[in-house]
């Protein structure tokens, strides 16, 4: 018989959160975290007497005030009567305007740039590395600045077109250049569908309650904010749960239809939980949020992706017949005529002609016109960011290993399309992660608008409407949750097209 | 390492956040300067000179303060503010006093907790054009590209002009003198607008001044004056009470020429009073006796430091009008020194 001492069942001692290496890693974090929380609610503290002090008091009340400033590009309706509110919508918008221009443009700059920095041809790859070292390496507020003053300088005022013999006069007849922007012809229809002004409702919030008297609380508006992100953290969940399980039959419905699946899982909750608060707390008409919908936009809309569609299908099923048949049928005027016949029938029914600008008064009016301010910061941050997108492009190029530019090769393909059909889509995988911390950057750089007088949310919000209220503190913390949000989005987005590009791993 | 210098800043920043909150009279003596917020630079008003030193009749009321406070006037750090940081910088601390061409309202001195201590300058809101563009009214600017200083009044008072009158035009929001100059001389903007004043010290610096016309429509009451943070009423009274020695300065015959002299002691009371050889106004407001003296020293009294630097014989050529003594028909007026 053998005796077997059971080893002592472990209690836990005191001694052990300093002495036993697996309890004093919690010890020291949780000191860590109290000094935190200690430093952080030392600061709110001071903050907030340091306002009591002075009598001041957080609230975002001001935002409903009468702005009674001005802005120069109004993508949405907008006068001085209206709220501070609705100008930094405006801004928001502005904000959003030149940042996406930009994005795209910076990429056309940089894949450009980043493909013929790598050419055989000496002259050409000088030259861009000239173009992304030159850029890179000045600031880009800089860059801003030169080109705003350069474009006021070298081009004439719109005086200049005025008189018999005027100094300057326009391109093609149809586009003026001026010091003040740039007038292009634009669409317009005399045989539209009005617009819908639309008003969206807001619900009144009686669930307040006070946060230490700095704030208050809006409950339902948390709510709302919480439906919205679980509904959007479900859509992702959703699509990640269907492409582990590779559900067959989703897969097989045409890609509008699956987005269209993933927008209403992303957005039910949001509708319902908003919809409730409507009918339980009672609604106003936010005149602030309001909009109008341009029916002649959505039909051309309509009709040009229904056109575009229905050109996969025929594409689908040239591809099937070359697979089975070996021999590939003449479908490019099919595709092309279901795109633009339909189109061009729809513009023709709607009446569309085009408005020229002319000289009236001090300005040019009609047709479409790009303030000067909108032409510098975009041009400035394009060609900006594009000189770090030239890197990225190299990066990834180089990234692919010469066997494959030379495997292609001996399969006869001309370099073009080596690039095209071989380097390229292998690089993009390295290409895309840098590419959306440049987008990012674009973004936030789009902050710089003031300089040049372009109002975008930093200029409404956070510059006349800041002044003019006093409220820094409320205008700046909204301004980082904007920024925050955008950011993240586009991180969002652009994640999940690398999650589509990246090498698939079985 | 890093996460202690990282809470260790933490909590010196929430120290000194913490501890700004003492009578500024006695920050300024104890510092030895006084920091005075002026424009970023605007002839006549408040630009440093080819020495580099500040001149101008805001910067005076700054050199004259420092006088009244240390008797020595050059006992000032200038620091420039913008129409949209000036504000900030007041609250902050930053600065003790702005003395920056900023227009009293309501909401400024109530909602944003500043104290005006006085009106230094009565001022309205211009427009200045091309003299080739054939405008005589601001009424016929309809349609006109209008450029503004941002986070100013104007684009306030400039809103409510072209909608009171129905007519349209296009902001260009500017953020400094400077550059809106830049613009407005070549061509990208029809019209600039801020104050009368403003638009004429700008005029005067242009390589032709006779081509570009001041429209006479003044669309505002502008009100210009210095300020200080609420709450502090021994200091707004130190500031306010040397504005007002400069303007009692005037209408009394008390010159930089004469104060000497005059300080010795007069016939005239009030003047013993301001000049501190009788009473003791200079100990009620925590200063010496000689304080006025050494205010009007500095730069001489409200009429010399008007004329000296936007008077009629600069090139910025401003008439006093408005701005005359009360006994001349003008708005400017100090309380008696009693």
């Amino acid at each position: 018989m053998t005796t077997l001492t059971d080893p002592q069942p472990e209690s836990f001692r005191l001694s052990m959160l300093i002495n036993d290496t697996r309890y004093r890693a919690y010890t020291f974090q949780f000191i860590a975290l109290l000094a935190i929380i200690f430093c952080i609610s030392l600061l709110g503290r001071n903050l907030v007497t340091n306002l009591e002090q002075r009598g001041l008091t957080l609230s975002f009340d001001f935002l409903g005030n009468p702005a009674g400033y001005d802005i120069n590009q109004r993508p949405l309706e907008y006068s001085n009567n209206d709220s501070h509110l609705r100008a930094s919508l405006i801004g928001i918008i502005n904000t959003l305007i030149v940042a996406a221009l930009g994005c795209v443009t910076a990429t056309i700059f940089g894949v450009f740039a980043g493909v013929l920095r790598l050419s055989n041809n000496w002259l050409v790859a000088k030259l861009m590395a000239v173009y992304v070292e030159a850029f890179r390496n000045v600031p880009v507020l800089i860059w801003i600045l030169i080109i705003f003053f350069i474009m006021i300088a070298a081009t004439p005022p719109p005086s200049a077109f005025r008189g018999d013999d005027p100094s300057a006069s326009m391109l093609f007849d149809a586009i003026a250049i001026t010091n003040r922007g740039v007038y292009i012809p634009w669409v317009q229809f005399s045989n539209g569908f009005e617009s819908i002004p639309i008003i969206p409702p807001v619900f009144d919030d009686p669930t307040r309650f006070s946060f230490f008297g700095l704030f208050n609380i809006n409950v339902t508006v948390w709510l709302v904010l919480f439906a919205l992100g679980g509904g959007i953290y479900a859509a992702i969940q959703a699509g990640k749960y269907i492409k582990a399980n590779n559900v067959e039959v989703f897969a097989l419905l045409p890609a509008f239809v699956r987005l269209l699946v993933y927008a209403i899982i992303a957005f039910t909750p949001f509708v319902i939980v908003y919809s409730l608060f409507l009918n339980v707390n009672g609604s106003q008409p936010a005149t602030s949020l309001r909009f109008s919908l341009s029916l002649n936009l959505i039909v051309i809309l309509l009709v040009l992706l229904l056109g575009l569609y229905v050109s996969r299908l025929i594409r689908d099923w040239a591809d099937k017949t070359q697979e089975q048949t070996g021999e590939r049928p003449t479908v490019w005027y099919w595709r092309l005529g279901v795109v633009f016949v339909p189109l061009i029938l729809i513009f023709y029914l709607l009446g569309a002609y085009l408005d020229y600008p002319a000289l009236r008064g001090f300005n040019f009016a009609g047709g479409l016109t790009i303030r000067g301010s909108l032409i510098a910061l975009w041009f400035a941050l394009a060609i900006y960011t594009g000189a770090f997108i030239a890197e990225n492009v190299r990066a990834g190029i180089q990234a692919i290993s010469k066997g494959q530019t030379e495997a292609a090769a001996s399969l006869g393909l001309r370099p073009g399309r080596i690039m095209n059909l071989v380097i390229l889509p292998q690089a993009l995988r390295v290409i895309i992660p840098p590419l959306i911390s440049q987008y990012l950057n674009l973004t936030k750089n789009s902050s710089l608008a003031i300089a040049v007088g372009y109002m975008d949310v930093t200029g409404t919000l956070g510059g006349i409407t800041q002044n003019q209220t006093g409220r820094a503190i409320e205008s700046v913390l909204l301004l980082m949750i904007f920024y925050l949000t955008i950011s993240l989005s586009i991180s969002l987005f652009m994640n999940i097209y690398n999650n589509s590009v990246k090498l698939k791993e079985r | 390492m890093k996460k202690t210098i990282f809470l260790g800043t933490l909590t010196a920043v929430g120290l000194v956040a913490g501890a700004a909150a003492a009578g500024t009279l006695d920050d300024v003596k104890a510092r030895g300067t006084l920091n005075c917020g002026v424009v970023t630079g605007l002839a006549g008003f408040g630009a440093p000179d080819a020495n580099g030193q500040w001149q101008g009749f805001d910067v005076s009321v700054c050199r004259a303060v420092a006088a009244a406070v240390f008797g020595d006037p050059t006992a000032v750090e200038f620091i420039p503010t913008t129409g949209k940081t000036r504000f900030t910088a007041l609250a902050s601390g930053e600065i003790d006093m702005l003395a920056r061409n900023t227009t009293w309202t309501f909401s400024r001195d109530v909602d944003l907790k500043f104290e005006f201590i006085g009106i230094n300058y009565y001022d309205g809101q211009g427009f200045m054009v091309p003299a080739s563009l054939g405008v005589s009214s601001a009424k016929e600017l309809n349609g006109a590209t209008v450029c503004i200083q941002t986070g100013t009044t104007t684009e306030l008072n400039l809103a409510d002009f072209f909608e009171e009158n129905n007519l349209e035009y296009e902001p260009v929001p500017i953020e400094t003198n400077a550059e809106a100059q830049q613009q407005y001389l070549a061509g990208a903007c029809d019209v600039y607008t801020t104050d009368a004043s403003g638009l004429a010290a700008t005029r005067a610096t242009f390589e032709n001044p006779d081509d570009h016309i001041i429209l006479p429509e003044i669309v505002s009451k502008e009100p210009l004056g210095p300020l200080v943070r609420h709450g502090d009423p021994e200091w707004g009274d130190v500031v306010r009470w040397t504005l007002n020695a400069l303007i009692a300065a005037e209408e009394l015959g008390v010159t930089s020429a004469n104060v000497a002299e005059l300080a010795e002691g007069t016939e005239n009371p009030e003047v013993n009073r301001l000049l501190g050889s009788e009473g003791n106004l200079g100990e009620m407001l925590g200063l010496e006796a000689d304080w006025a003296k050494n205010a009007i020293m500095a730069n001489g009294n409200y009429g010399e430091i008007f004329e000296k630097n936007i008077g009629e014989n600069t090139p910025i050529g401003l008439a006093r009008g408005l701005n005359a003594q009360w006994t001349e028909g003008g708005l400017i007026y100090s309380p008696p020194f009693r």
